[in-house]
């Protein structure tokens, strides 16, 4: 499928390596390089073949193996997104639950507009903001790069992502927060939590022993989702940052049709997602008995 | 033999020259800048901080690096036999001199002796033996390819001697093998590595941020003014921008947004200075086929483009017009703007004489990225003036290379054309556009057998005059070359010739 899609892009990938100058031989010496000579079927099966052995085979442009470089990439991508996931996490739990149970005063429902307005706004204006604010007037955080050293120079990697992790948590904590408001509205309404005041426990206490448990099912599987969206995500704010992560890797690999970047990164993305998406079911089923019970098949 | 020595002096007098000029054109441009104070002290262990948008792709030339790595490395890692200098001149750098002999077919090179490679191996003639045919081997991707492809032998008579045998004269050998490259012949995986002979090695390449370069402590010629460069790749311009604002790097290598410039130009902290690029902008058409094989037509279109007004609008009161293809920094430069200068009433006579009277309908194939699109609408304006109508299909980069490129498949399309010296396209009639005119193509060739310099030059300028009376394309401008940095540094190269920046001068003042 992937395969398919991206050689029905128009455009040649030996061009990547040509400048204009090159004669003919120089051409087709390039389209050998990169296998483009080759018909299409074959092309293909070489990829299948390569992937079962987890060979994401060499770059086209850059010529080394695509593995090497996603590897050095992610050291970036992983970081951001696990950064960015969980300060969402610490924003948008806490505020959430304030918004659900205290929809009736003035905070709470300011809250919740200001999360519906950080819904609204695109994730890479929010990146040129902080920009401008952060790095260009305040001089606190660098606007962009990463050093050159990445994470053997620990404190400036960690300014240098400082500003990427607020934007994507900014934009992603506004969206979660509205999940945990709405899951905690639901429990606030249930009858477990009215049986559990009845019987002596304060609200904090009743809301936490049980509401918490309960209101964090279906709240796992949205993180889950945009734990993946965030990894995804990375693409623009790499873009705006000038990060050396995965995104930029994959922008850059279509810009200049080299395919076995593409796929490459493509790959992991997918695996990524898949891998993500199974820990939220595992963990949805330690928080939630009844599922548990489910999966053991016992009736 | 003869003699022919190209400068009198040696490499280090070129860079003190160089040095020089470069000082007087900052310090003529820059008449409001504060940036040349001498009072305070230089920091000779400052590393220098190089922003740009242009990583290489890998680091070898000829396997398609692009013109990154010439930024990156030429003159600052790798040197040549001889060096083109930021004003526009060829001169020996490991070479020491040559003897060319009476039929112009033999140079004999004698090169630089105690020169050592970054890994510690000296320089010796098999290494230049082996440079230069990386460059003309088979699967070697390098633009340079074709005009090294008279070189019949290379021989090695001793360690310090390199003789090269042409098939033919060729009076541009010296500029030529300026772009190759000498690297160590036990050097491996160049893609990825360096083994060369500059005052800078390799230390380290971060793909998709940045790349390092240290000094090298046994160059064999003057050490660099600055304790190494750092290049920091971007792919935003305004991320480039901002980090120049933020100080997270102290220069910036060709200014490609007029828009940003602002914000620059206005500021005692930052120096902007202009120099003479060799990037052409040009409307080419498909000279092959109807109507633009007929002169009369493309001279009708030439006058019927306000070229002023377009760069005015694109770049404020930056850049020059050019009247052909050969921009000031060539040798055989002639100030041509006057041949189909903007008049379009003319433009309407001669089209009509060409038997359009009612004008005719074509597309340009327009490059995604700017400035392209916009400079497609003024032409699709000013060529509706006088009854020519344009269709704009905006294409990729690649698909550029492969459509236009490759396969020739084009009415019009908008192209930048970066490098020095490459009038020699118009004398090859299987290039993309396709201009044919047998008397440009016979100087063309007849220059590179010159046996002089003047010869050369006299002959080219003929054919850069014949090819503007023909109109064989539409040149529309030459982009400016901008630099901007912070003012605590000084020393850069400002015309930054065919995407070369030699960093080994820059000076950064201690803060």
């Amino acid at each position: 499928m992937l395969f398919v899609l991206l050689r029905l892009l128009p455009g040649d990938p030996a061009s990547a390596l040509i400048s204009v100058g090159a004669d003919a031989s120089q051409i087709e010496a390039a389209r050998e390089a990169v296998g483009s000579n080759l018909p299409l079927a074959q092309q293909f099966v070489r990829f299948v073949s390569d992937l079962a052995r987890f060979d994401l085979g060499n770059s086209f442009v850059s010529r080394v193996p695509v593995l090497d470089e996603i590897s050095a990439r992610l050291t970036i991508t992983i970081p951001l997104t696990l950064f960015a996931f969980l300060l969402s996490i610490v924003i948008a739990v806490p505020l959430g639950i304030i918004a659900a149970v205290r929809a009736d005063r003035w905070y709470g429902a300011a809250i919740s507009t200001v999360s519906q307005l950080g819904i609204a706004i695109p994730v890479f204006w929010v990146g040129i903001l902080l920009v401008s604010a952060f790095a260009i007037n305040l001089r606190l955080f660098p606007s962009g790069g990463f050093p050159l050293r990445g994470w053997a120079d620990a404190g400036e990697a960690l300014r240098a992502l400082a500003l990427p992790v607020l934007t994507i948590a900014i934009v992603m904590s506004a969206s979660l927060l509205r999940y945990v408001r709405a899951a905690t509205q639901d429990v606030l309404g249930s009858d477990y939590l009215r049986t559990a005041r009845a019987l002596g426990a304060s609200f904090p206490e009743a809301l936490i022993r049980h509401g918490i448990r309960n209101g964090s099912v279906p709240v796992i599987s949205i993180l889950g989702i945009e734990l993946a969206t965030t990894f995804l995500g990375a693409v623009v704010v790499e873009r705006v940052f000038a990060l050396p992560g995965l995104g930029s890797m994959l922008l850059l690999g279509i810009e200049q049709r080299d395919y076995p970047n593409v796929q490459g990164v493509l790959f992991i993305s997918t695996l990524f997602v898949l891998l993500v998406g199974f820990a939220a079911d595992l963990v949805q089923r330690l928080v939630d008995p009844r599922l548990r019970d489910r999966m053991g098949g016992r009736p | 033999m003869t003699d022919y020595p190209l400068s009198s002096s040696p490499a280090r007098t070129g860079r003190i020259l160089r040095r020089l000029l470069a000082a007087t054109a900052v310090a003529g441009m820059l008449a409001a800048s504060p940036a040349l104070a001498q009072d305070a002290a230089i920091d000779a262990d400052a590393v220098i901080r190089i922003g740009s948008l242009y990583e290489p792709q890998n680091l070898d030339n000829t396997a398609g690096a692009g013109q990154g790595i010439s930024e990156a490395f030429n003159g600052n890692v790798y040197e040549a036999l001889f060096q083109l200098t930021d004003s526009g001149d060829v001169v020996e750098n490991l070479a020491t001199g040559y003897e060319i002999s009476e039929d112009g077919l033999t140079y004999t090179i004698t090169l630089q002796p105690g020169v050592t490679f970054h890994s510690g191996d000296p320089l010796t003639s098999a290494d230049v033996k082996f440079s230069i045919e990386r460059v003309t081997a088979e699967t070697s991707q390098s633009s340079r390819r074709n005009s090294l492809a008279n070189i019949e032998s290379i021989e090695t008579p001793d360690d310090e001697t390199v003789v090269i045998t042409l098939a033919t004269r060729s009076i541009s050998l010296p500029y030529n093998l300026s772009y190759v490259w000498i690297v160590n012949d036990a050097a491996t995986e160049l893609t990825a590595n360096a083994d060369g002979t500059g005052p800078y090695r390799l230390d380290a390449w971060r793909r998709g941020s940045s790349l390092s370069l240290t000094p090298f402590e046994n160059y064999w010629g003057e050490a660099p003014s600055n304790g190494g460069v750092v290049f920091q790749y971007f792919t935003d311009a305004t991320a480039l921008n901002n980090a120049l604002l933020t100080n997270a790097v102290d220069i910036i290598t060709a200014v490609q947004s007029p828009d940003s410039l602002a914000q620059f130009l206005d500021n005692p902290d930052f120096t902007v200075t202009e120099g003479q690029s060799t990037t052409k902008l040009l409307l080419a058409y498909n000279d092959r086929i109807e109507p633009f094989n007929n002169v009369t037509v493309r001279k009708a279109l030439a006058r019927a483009v306000n070229d002023e007004q377009l760069l005015q609008s694109i770049w404020g009161e930056y850049g020059t017009l050019i009247g052909s293809f050969v921009p000031p920094t060539d040798p055989w430069y002639v100030d041509l703007v006057d041949v189909d200068a903007y008049d379009p009433e003319s433009a309407r006579e001669l089209l009509a004489e060409a038997g359009y009277p009612d004008g005719f309908s074509f597309t340009i194939d327009t490059p995604n990225y700017d400035p392209h699109p916009i400079v497609a609408q003024f032409l699709q304006n000013a060529l509706a003036e006088v009854g020519v109508t344009v269709d704009i299909n905006i294409i990729t980069a690649n698909e550029w290379y492969t459509k236009i490129y490759q396969a020739q498949d084009f009415e019009a399309t908008l192209q930048e054309h970066v490098n020095h010296r490459d009038i020699v396209f118009y004398g090859n009639p299987n290039f993309y556009w396709g201009y044919d005119n047998p008397d440009v193509t016979r100087l063309i060739q007849e220059a590179e057998q010159s046996a002089t310099v003047e010869e050369q030059t006299e002959k080219l300028a003929e054919a850069n005059r014949i090819i503007a009376e023909d109109a064989a394309s539409n040149w529309l401008y030459l982009y400016p070359q901008i630099v901007v940095s912070t003012a605590s540094v000084s020393g850069y190269p400002i015309n930054g010739l065919n995407s070369q920046f030699y960093a080994y001068d820059i000076e950064k003042r201690a803060e």
